[in-house]
């Protein structure tokens, strides 16, 4: 395509990766620079707790506003994701990991449409694998084999009494990579993805719009109102798509965490 | 002067990758498409059908949408790890 070449030679560099690439705040090298996204997991992690902490002081029977939103919340993440997936005998000891995981996948997406801090933190690709890593993937594979035995815990995953003899060598190869390697990395490239996209997309309108403001000659000045238009409306639709990806978080890690702890049937 | 040429020749060849990546992630596109669309059309079929039954089959169609968009996501993904050139 080449430079779009307008009023003296200006010439519009779309986004891309290097945008997501922030400039420390301090600290400099590889290990001790202190980011913007680190800044923001630690308040994501500071507004969600003091949220649940004060909506829950002086709980009332006939709640008021705040202790109805955080009751909804939590009753969601309890109800609807722990309990359905897990299964209502065992869910109770993993309702703060799920509730936890979902709220602060999505106070995180909010961040990339909120004005102020307009950074998604997990469109930074650590963060989605540490999250699926270190978090998800040893937990539904120590609850596996706590409940089951090592033995028994692999015989059920990857050699389960109700395959045929002739397809299990092939059924436990691709049981094995789907559960000890495909679901933690598309758990992560998914919400990783979908918020790298979606804040590239709004950046590419928001700022080809303004380059059509500052830099379009003559009548091409119109056009931009198109681009801000567009930015707004691509807004809407990603604050959709990061509740979506939050709750998709939550729900596959506690499928996975519930689909280890079944027993064979 | 046959070695000016090659250079040059060489020099444009090596800049083919963010075109190639381009059209690979393109026709990654076609299968969530695709994908996508039969898994909504099932759920207006069955709300067509049953009214009631929206709300289940709505959670049914989104749990199972994200698995199919997982694949285009990694198509944009795959195309900014082949665009260097």
């Amino acid at each position: 395509m080449g430079a779009l070449v307008l009023a003296e030679g200006a010439e519009f560099k779309p986004p891309g990766i290097a945008d997501f690439n922030l400039p420390p705040l301090f600290g400099s090298g590889y290990w001790l620079s202190f980011t913007k996204p680190m800044l923001l997991v630690i308040m994501s992690v500071v507004i969600i707790a003091a949220f649940f902490l004060i909506a829950s002081r002086r709980l009332k029977v006939v709640p008021g506003k705040g202790q109805f939103f955080a009751e909804s919340i939590y009753g969601f993440g309890r109800n609807n994701i722990a309990r359905d997936q897990i299964g209502s005998k065992d869910f109770k000891p993993f309702i703060p990991l799920i509730l936890g995981l979902f709220t602060f996948v999505l106070v995180n997406n909010f961040f990339g449409i909120i004005p102020f801090f307009q950074f998604p933190t997990m469109s930074r690709i650590g963060f989605p694998l540490a999250l699926a890593f270190l978090v998800v993937y040893p937990v539904y594979h120590y609850v596996g084999i706590k409940r089951h035995g090592l033995g028994g815990y692999l015989k059920k995953e990857l050699a389960p009494s109700s395959v045929p003899w002739f397809v299990m060598p092939l059924y436990a190869l691709i049981e094995f990579a789907q559960k000890f390697f495909i679901a933690p990395a598309t758990l992560a490239i998914r919400v990783f993805a979908a918020m790298f996209a979606g804040h590239l997309i709004i950046m590419v309108f928001a700022l080809g719009g303004s380059f059509l403001l500052t830099d379009g000659e003559g009548l091409v000045k119109l056009a931009s109102p198109v681009g801000f238009l567009f930015a707004i409306a691509m807004t809407f639709l990603e604050a959709f798509i990061q509740i979506l990806q939050a709750y998709i978080f939550a729900f596959l890690a506690a499928g996975y965490i519930g689909a280890a702890l079944a027993s064979e049937h | 002067m046959s070695n000016i040429v090659l250079a040059q020749a060489a020099e444009a060849a090596t800049s083919i990758n963010p075109g190639l990546a381009a059209i690979g992630y393109g026709l990654g596109t076609l299968g969530p498409g695709l994908g996508v669309g039969l898994i909504f059309a099932a759920v207006i079929n069955g709300t067509a059908r049953q009214p009631e039954a929206q709300g289940k089959l709505q959670s049914i169609a989104f749990s199972t949408f994200v698995l199919v968009e997982v694949l285009a996501l990694i198509g944009i993904v795959v195309y900014f790890l082949a665009s260097t050139s």
